[in-house]
């Protein structure tokens, strides 16, 4: 797989009335071809400013930034603008101009290309067939809801067949709904159109759903990256695990108890494990939290369990649980 | 009120309405780059630089805080030097354009701020040149608050072209000046100022009509 970004130890830091802002911070990771690379960190962490290194709307202040083995920053004005027709950005606010119709906003990149008019007309069309909105072609964005203005943005942002397609929170306006559906379509056009996809997000659900690899930004840093699969399994950050379970306030209820957290894939999800531990050890925990989603296609589950104050008993049901084929990890006190 | 007053009168409106009109025109034509450079050159603005931005905005101040009649007089040279004459409707079209351009500027500059950045960084992110994303992304998606500064600036300079009968323009204004004050024939003077209100109102209608049907 070829790689398609490559940062190499990127720091970036404002001058803002004297004062200076370190937004981020040593941050080197690789983006391969294919992929759909999430971002994610808490407002403020830097995953703007990052993204935007990506196709330098940010210029950094340290280290590098390489676009296909290109050094963004050797590039002048001219060169980097025709970078920027191969690497597509959407937004949160979607930015599409509400002075002209669905159909000329996703022409809009063909015409900075120079293409010729009717063929720019038939590239839009298509683009709009893509993202099913075909039928709102003449209709203006104003009139159009949240989700359909971003279906318009990626088709937009696909007319000109770039390489890499940037998403800034790009379902961050939209309800529950609309977000599975955009996910969907990115999901559905990286795989037909093989295009590589960068997306920033402050809701792990977003990379749970759709992303290949994550990054964790956390202060400026990269706290943690790998395959989702392996940080939502094994989070080894404390930004990390944050993010994997939000709200964490398991608290043991009594000095001597533990607090242990189940991780298990589609296999082992579907076992009556709970019940099987009663049956075959006679012990009993305290299920504190339980849920199970769909990481990268894959059902997961996790559970949050509270062991009895026994050591004895609590080393039989962590081993217990271990021989069955499940992930058990210690929940550290908060 | 005399056959020759009403003739008069008709006249004014003619010549009015003349002098707003191409007075409003060559306005636009200096005002309107004038007014993109003052907004791109500004601080974080796609064309940024600080030197432009300072000497263009100071010299756009000079000329709106010089009181309009004061530029009409300053101006005379340079109105003879131009039309050949300081008097008459077509002289009075050189101050009123002069003194209109920084308050179009000034409104252009202010129209265009309102454009949303984040369009302005999609544009950036497409690869559009600075050139390309004023021409067709900043102009198209300021255009109905640019129409309506349009119809404030038109009506303005009708306005000032009132004034520019105190030296010898033509027009409605100095019809009120010459008979209705120097001659106290207070309804000729009432009537003068009935149609200008009339012109004015129609006007701004006439802009806000425009800007209902023109935004989406």
């Amino acid at each position: 797989m070829a790689e398609v970004f490559r940062l190499d130890k990127v720091s970036k830091t404002y001058q803002n009335d004297g004062k200076e802002f370190e937004a981020l911070r040593d941050v080197s990771l690789s983006i391969e071809e294919g992929q759909i690379y999430g971002i994610i960190g808490m407002s403020g962490a830097g995953k703007s400013t990052l993204v935007r290194t990506l196709n330098r709307l940010e210029d950094v202040t340290g280290g590098s930034v390489s676009f296909l083995g290109q050094d963004l920053s050797k590039l002048n004005a001219k060169q980097i603008r025709k970078i920027r027709q191969q690497i597509a950005m959407i937004f949160q606010s979607f930015n599409l101009l509400g002075q002209r119709t669905v159909l000329s906003n996703v022409e809009q990149p063909l015409r900075i290309a120079k293409m010729p008019r009717a063929k720019r007309r038939e590239k839009a069309l298509e683009m709009l067939k893509i993202v099913g909105l075909s039928e709102k072609q003449n209709e203006y964005p104003a009139r159009l809801s949240g989700g359909q203005r971003q279906r318009v943005a990626i088709a937009r942002a696909l007319a000109a067949d770039p390489k890499v397609l940037l998403c800034d929170e790009a379902t961050s306006a939209l309800d529950p709904k609309m977000t599975g559906e955009i996910l969907d379509l990115l999901k559905q056009i990286n795989q037909e159109r093989k295009l590589t996809i960068v997306i920033i997000t402050h809701e792990m659900s977003v990379v749970e759903k759709i992303c290949d690899r994550v990054a964790i930004i956390d202060n400026g840093e990269l706290a943690e990256e790998g395959e989702v699969k392996e940080i939502f399994e094994n989070p080894s950050s404390e930004a990390a695990r944050k993010l994997v379970f939000p709200s964490n306030p398991f608290d043991p209820s009594g000095e001597d108890k533990r607090l242990i957290r189940l991780v298990f894939d589609g296999l082992s999800a579907s076992r009556p494990f709970i019940a099987q531990l009663v049956e075959q050890t006679g012990k009993k925990v305290n299920i504190l939290s339980a849920n199970t989603k769909s990481v990268g296609g894959i059902g997961y589950g996790q559970m949050v369990l509270e062991l009895p104050d026994d050591k004895e008993d609590q080393e039989q049901i962590i081993s217990f649980f271990k021989n069955g084929g499940l992930n058990v990890q210690e929940v550290k006190k908060a | 009120m005399s056959s020759y007053i009403v003739d008069a009168i008709r006249m004014g409106i003619i010549e009015t309405l003349e002098m707003t009109v191409f007075a409003s025109i060559l306005a636009y034509v200096g005002g309107l780059p004038l007014g993109i450079l003052l907004y791109a050159t500004a601080k974080d603005r796609i064309l940024s630089n600080k030197p432009v931005n300072l000497v263009l905005g100071l010299l756009v101040n000079i000329c709106r805080s010089l009181p309009f009649l004061i530029l009409l007089v300053l101006l005379i040279p340079f109105t003879r030097f131009v039309t050949g004459s300081s008097i008459g409707t077509t002289a009075s079209i050189v101050p009123l354009t002069v003194g209109a351009i920084p308050i179009v500027a000034r409104m252009v500059e202010s129209s265009l701020s309102e454009v949303s950045p984040g369009i302005i960084e999609a544009a950036n992110s497409m690869g559009a040149s600075p050139f390309y994303i004023i021409l067709h992304f900043i102009l198209p998606e300021a255009m109905p608050s640019l129409l309506l500064g349009g119809a404030i600036n038109v009506a303005t300079v009708l306005g000032y072209s009132a004034m520019a009968g105190v030296i010898g323009g033509g027009g409605l204004g100095a019809i009120a000046l010459q008979y209705g004050y120097y001659r106290y024939q207070k309804d000729v003077l009432w009537t003068t100022v009935t149609i200008l209100v009339l012109l004015v109102m129609v006007i701004q209608e006439g802009g806000n009509v425009i800007v209902k049907k023109v935004r989406k």
